[in-house]
């Protein structure tokens, strides 16, 4: 008897394996759609802005006049920003993660702390501005300054920096606390010689990639009110400022299209920046991460 | 005299308890977890303060717009001079709409990336992608709306005529490729989570690796999949620059993606970059759109954990 016809058998079997393969194609072609489109736009925006970045462009603020405009107030806006979100956030992010890994106990408001930072994850960051706005510029009367801005954007990336610490501190091993334990040391002692330094690096890794979207960052910045055109720079942190992503809005609204090249040329530079952010960050996870 | 000695003798453990609990290193130990509680409360405040600030405000807009015109109007003229109108329903539409483009161009191209990552790709393919969609995550949104109102848009106009230079179609997309890793990798968690020994259960049954990864790794990701485009959907409903820059400030009650629209954050934008007042109604208003925005987005994100949690397969 004849269970299996062997040509019904091969004719399926080869529209089975031609399926697959279309599909493969159109699933590799999916993967290829995201990488061309990047290329296409990093392509773009250096041809586009490549011919604005001279010295000048650097040294200047900004200008009516596309050939004169620079980016000067918003470079040094932007790296002032940093200098506040920096400590800020982290000094919340690693303080959160230390006692939610180390001391927290399985209650209900620990668990609720635990939601509430991933909701506060999918807040958008154009309501962190409205935030910004309402407490750190009016309420406590900080002006469109540095310190607001800054204050805001540290609360919008403390998610991102309390779920990496987080990791980076469940990745030390216990035997490495239970040696420090059975040394003598206290669970603070343990947690500041032991833990932390074996943390740092993965800390610091997330961290910096949270301030790399901090950086590039828009929203809030616009809704707390940043000027856009500024002929100084800030001497101190309660002075107003402007930074790169509202210089580069600036620009794209602009209807002249020699802004549009200014602007793009402005993306070179925060991409630049996202870049050098970018590499420190792999540099210290490939360098310092041990495995245990 | 041999009991006065043994009352002086004590063990090692008392000591031990005697010395930690004088001095400073003791109350250090009980100080730092109430500071380290109250920095970790600082992410709760936060939340409280968004709530509080939102529903405040807009308590104020309430009393001069009535809600009922808020939730049901479909007019938003804030800016009219004789009779503004506020009623949100335009600015959801316009939402909508570009969160409908958005979810049209990454669903497909963000599962079928995370199909041919987890199913097809080699390790070293893999290596190579990965990184790549990471940098594409991690592109400024405002550097996306520069490239949807410089580039999309005029290669959209040279293939339809009709689109005006503010619309929803070129920001709905750039939107979409904004998503697509979140999709791609999120996806692509849940299906590498599926165990191999259902794969190779298949296919020693003789399918293919369509067959294997349609029929058996996509269904078990499902719960994974779902969420993952679901957290996307909240991103692009709160995606701000893109639309600001691209999709122009007309709020229309309509279905027409080739003219000028404007999203809910897109009016907060408007507002806060013009020069309306403080403590005007048009102040107010955005407080009361912010708040219908945060509504959207928390349901979203509540909505994406159930699914994982409720529908997950464990293996």
């Amino acid at each position: 008897m004849k269970y299996m016809d062997h040509n019904v058998v091969s004719s399926k079997m080869k529209s089975r394996l031609t399926k697959n393969k279309f599909f493969k194609g159109l699933f590799f072609a999916a993967t290829m759609f995201g990488l061309i489109v990047l290329a296409v736009l990093l392509i773009r925006i250096i041809t586009q802005g490549g011919g604005y970045i001279n010295w000048d462009f650097f040294m200047n603020f900004a200008s009516r006049f596309p050939e004169q405009a620079g980016i000067k107030s918003a470079l040094i806006g932007s790296i002032y920003l940093m200098l506040v979100v920096a400590p800020v956030s982290m000094f919340l992010g690693v303080g959160t993660a230390i006692y939610l890994e180390e001391y927290a106990k399985q209650n209900k408001m620990n668990r609720f702390i635990k939601v509430n930072i991933s909701n506060l994850a999918g807040v958008p960051s154009v309501v962190f501005g409205l935030l910004g706005l309402t407490i750190f510029v009016r309420n406590f009367d900080l002006g469109i300054s540095i310190l607001a801005a800054g204050f805001t954007m540290s609360l919008l990336i403390l998610p991102v920096i309390i779920v990496a610490s987080q990791e980076a501190i469940r990745a030390v091993p216990r035997e490495l606390r239970e040696a420090s334990f059975a040394m003598g040391a206290t669970k603070w002692q343990t947690i500041v010689r032991v833990v932390l330094p074996a943390a740092v690096p993965g800390v610091l890794t997330g961290s910096i990639l949270a301030l790399s979207r901090a950086i590039g960052e828009t929203a809030p910045l616009v809704v707390i009110g940043i000027p856009t055109i500024l002929m100084f720079t800030p001497n101190h942190l309660l002075d107003t400022f402007t930074a790169l992503p509202m210089q580069i809005f600036d620009w794209t609204k602009r209807p002249q299209v020699a802004f549009h090249d200014v602007a793009a040329a402005g993306i070179i530079v925060l991409m630049t920046l996202l870049i050098i952010m970018n590499s420190i960050a792999v540099f210290i996870r490939n360098k310092y991460q041990k495995r245990y | 005299m041999s009991t006065k000695d043994s009352n002086k003798s004590i063990s090692v453990q008392e000591m031990i308890a005697q010395k930690s609990n004088r001095g400073l290193l003791s109350r250090i130990e009980k100080l730092v977890p109430k500071i380290l509680f109250a920095i970790a409360a600082m992410s709760v405040l936060t939340t409280i303060g968004i709530v509080l600030t939102l529903i405040f405000e807009t308590i104020i807009f309430f009393t001069r717009v009535s809600p009922l015109e808020f939730i049901f109007g479909t007019e938003w003229y804030p800016f009219a001079n004789t009779t503004p109108a506020y009623g949100i329903l335009p600015l959801i539409v316009g939402t909508l709409k570009i969160t409908g483009i958005a979810v049209l161009v990454a669903v497909p191209i963000g599962i079928a990336t995370a199909i041919f990552l987890s199913e097809y790709a080699s390790e070293r393919t893999r290596r190579f992608i990965k990184p790549i969609l990471e940098v594409l995550a991690g592109v400024p949104t405002i550097v996306y709306g520069f490239f949807a109102l410089t580039f999309v848009t005029p290669v959209l106009q040279s293939i339809f005529p009709q689109l005006s230079i503010f619309n929803a179609l070129s920001p709905g997309i750039v939107v979409g490729i904004m998503i697509i890793p979140m999709i791609a990798s999120l996806s692509e968690d849940a299906m590498t989570s599926v165990p191999n020994a259902m794969r190779e259960g298949a296919y020693a049954l003789g399918s293919t690796r369509l067959e294997v990864a349609l029929k058996v790794v996509l269904p078990a990701a499902t719960s994974g999949i779902v969420a993952s485009t679901v957290l996307a959907i909240s991103r692009a409903i709160g995606e701000t620059m893109i639309v600001s820059v691209a999709a122009g400030s007309t709020p229309g009650f309509n279905w027409d993606i080739t003219g000028s629209i404007q999203t809910m954050t897109a009016y907060i934008v408007q507002v806060t970059t013009g020069d309306a007042g403080y403590g005007t109604t048009i102040y107010y208003s955005i407080y009361a759109v912010g708040f219908t925005l945060f509504l959207f987005t928390l349901v979203m994100n509540l909505l994406a954990q159930y699914i994982s949690k409720r529908f997950r397969e464990e293996y």
